[in-house]
């Protein structure tokens, strides 16, 4: 089974801070990491890897220094990562992006099933997985917490709904986004990381995809960031003072009156 | 102190260091108090790669030797003394057959413990510990079969461990020179187990007896020749020694992590008690003497693995040093922390429980006193 992996380079959160004037975050000195999600959508690839045999490719779009993440993916056991890097892709939206990785999953070929984490924790969309699968006409399901199993021609998932799951069969090839629910990630082994240093990462530039130029790139983005600004804190404490049983009946009423009790 | 690990090393001390302090110390109480072996983890360490630090390439290894075992066992340790043993004593199981294997048993147990097979050593009896030539285990010749039969007492990962290397006496009159080293599968009939300690600490790994009824073991899985049995032993325990003196290395090093952060927080007469210069005088002691074991253990794993042949009074040394600074350390852990190091809901109490078998296991430290003491007159220096 060959399967393809789609990760995304995004700063880590737990690390960033926003520069109140101009409203925007600050990136400089701040970590990048595998989008969380995405570390999952890895550990599955290569768990299905170890059931049902194949390869596991991931891939990723983004400016060279996205290299970093496809050589931790490495350390991890994955077979094979390619960059889609190239300044004429710079400014992609999630249609934009979806359309570029469609046309790559295109070219690697013969790609049985793909897997991408739920959303990345920057842009927080979850429209690049479906997307990509729009573009390839293939079927897919969002918020998988679990492969039951593959036979040649299906995928029998749980996808995660509010109080509980669906179970849901797919036609192959098809795409997946996970949860965090779906598996516990590996760590990386000590060959995956010597291998990981050793290797250099395949870079594919729009040259070597068959992709129509208005498609990519800010051209191919019809979505437009006007303004990025931090919502202002709304929230106000109260204090309520008096003897604790005066304290009691204050809060009790104060939760009534806002319908919360 | 800087100690100019290869590119290879550090890699191995980073990652153990990443999976101890992610996967391991959240659940170190939990195996303290129950006493279970830690299969989940040990089946981690085996994907990460950890068990073929020591085990050569040709073997499905990555060509390490003692030092890399040290290196593995010393971060472990550092977070959970008992769950670092049941992987130190799998390095201790292979030794032997490392040493003293003939290629078709490295080829068919070194890959297999590589992958992560769980091994165990078992010299150790209820009448023989320090006084090992006093075994009474037996294995009798019958054919191309010899005939197990006796009771090993206290051996580390029994139970657990798919692997044994087993000494049993195959010629009592000839004493020590009567001893023969064998390699014993699980699941081998007249092969069980017996009772299983329960200990003060270290209690994340299996100690258990292994029983021999009339179990047949084909001769082609000796090691070595018969009568080798002894000296199987000595030089595995020579080469297995620096892999305790990290042990007692990381459970110290745990310790004074712990008191450095507990110093901070800690508030007396109005200030953290690091203020104090008593307490930092402890503090500087405990980090001395552990820099100082440390130091010693890796010179004595390198010596070793740059194939000194020479090696039992540096071994002896580094363990007993090692395990006697863990001892006193884990003390004054528990003395820096005051009533709360005696409470089990801190952590120095399991470390000074864990500390003390160090001082015991693999050759007592006073055991290994004589052996240093034997080695300065023999050299004559």
């Amino acid at each position: 089974m060959k399967i393809v992996v789609c990760i995304k380079q995004v700063p880590d959160t737990t690390d960033v801070k926003i520069n109140k004037e101009t409203n925007t975050l600050i990136r400089e000195g701040v970590k990048s990491i595998i989008n969380p999600y995405d570390v999952y959508a890895i550990e599955e690839g290569l768990a299905l890897k170890e059931i049902y045999g194949g390869s596991v490719t991931v891939i990723s779009m983004g400016p060279p220094q996205v290299c970093e993440a496809l050589k931790e993916a490495v350390s991890l056991g994955v077979d094979n990562v390619i960059l889609i890097s190239d300044r004429a892709f710079a400014g992609a939206d999630s249609l934009a992006t979806s359309y570029t990785l469609a046309k790559t999953i295109e070219k690697i070929g013969e790609v049985d099933l793909i897997i991408t984490g739920k959303q990345a924790i920057d842009g927080d969309t979850a429209q690049v997985g479906p997307g990509i699968a729009e573009w390839l006409h293939i079927p897919h399901s969002t918020y998988i917490k679990a492969v039951e199993e593959i036979t040649g021609e299906h995928i029998r998932v749980q996808r995660m709904i509010e109080g509980g799951y669906e179970r849901i069969e797919l036609d192959m090839p098809a795409l997946i986004t996970v949860v965090k629910e779906i598996n516990e990630p590996r760590f990386p082994s000590i060959r995956g990381i010597l291998r990981s240093r050793e290797i250099e990462v395949p870079i594919w530039t729009a040259n070597d995809l068959d992709v129509d130029e208005t498609r990519i790139g800010l051209k191919g983005s019809p979505t437009q960031v006007v303004t990025i600004a931090t919502p202002e804190l709304g929230s106000k404490g109260e204090i309520f003072r008096g003897k604790a049983e005066e304290q009691v009946q204050k809060l009790f009423a104060a939760l009534r009156e806002r319908q919360i009790v | 102190m800087e100690y100019f690990f290869t590119e290879k090393q550090q890699i191995i001390r980073d990652l153990t260091r990443r999976i101890a302090e992610e996967k391991i110390a959240p659940v170190v109480k939990e195996f303290d108090e129950t006493g279970a072996f830690p299969w989940e983890i040990v089946r981690t360490l085996a994907k990460s790669d950890l068990f073929r630090v020591f085990i050569p390439e040709d073997y499905d290894g990555l060509g390490g030797g003692v030092m890399e075992m040290a290196i593995v066992t010393e971060e472990l340790s550092r977070i959970c003394g008992g769950i670092a043993l049941g992987y130190a004593a799998t390095g201790l199981g292979s030794m032997p057959i490392l040493l003293f294997g003939n290629e078709a048993q490295k080829k068919e147990y070194m890959t297999r413990v590589a992958n992560g097979t769980v091994a165990a050593f078992a010299l150790t009896e209820a009448s023989a510990g320090s006084d090992a030539s006093n075994m009474t285990t037996t294995a009798t010749r019958d054919g191309d079969y010899y005939i197990l039969n006796g009771v090993k007492q206290w051996i580390t990962n029994g139970g657990e461990a798919d692997i044994y290397t087993v000494i049993a006496m195959t010629d009592k009159k000839k004493g020590s020179r009567g001893a023969t080293a064998f390699i014993v599968e699980k699941g081998t009939p007249g092969f069980t187990f017996g009772k299983k300690e329960d200990k003060m600490g270290i209690r994340a790994s299996t100690t258990r007896e292994l029983i021999f009824d009339n179990c047949r073991v084909h001769k082609d899985q000796i090691l070595a020749r018969p009568g080798m049995g002894y000296i199987v032993a000595l030089r595995t325990l020579d080469r297995t020694r620096p892999g305790v003196g990290a042990q007692a290395v990381g459970i110290a090093q745990g310790a004074l992590d712990a008191c450095l952060k507990y110093t901070k927080e800690r508030e007396q007469f109005g200030q953290p008690i690091a203020n104090f210069q008593v307490i930092q005088h402890m503090l500087a002691d405990m980090a001395t003497q552990i820099e100082a074991a440390r130091a010693l253990v890796y010179a004595t794993a390198r010596m070793i693995d740059s194939g000194a042949e020479d090696i039992s009074k540096e071994s002896a040394m580094c363990k007993y040093f090692a395990g006697d600074v863990c001892m006193k350390v884990t003390t004054d852990a528990v003395q820096i922390f005051g009533g709360y190091g005696y409470m089990k809901e801190y952590p120095v109490e399991k470390m000074m429980r864990d500390a003390k078998i160090t001082q015991i296991y693999e050759g007592t430290n006073q055991i290994q006193r004589n052996v240093v003491a034997q080695n300065l007159w023999k050299k004559n220096k």
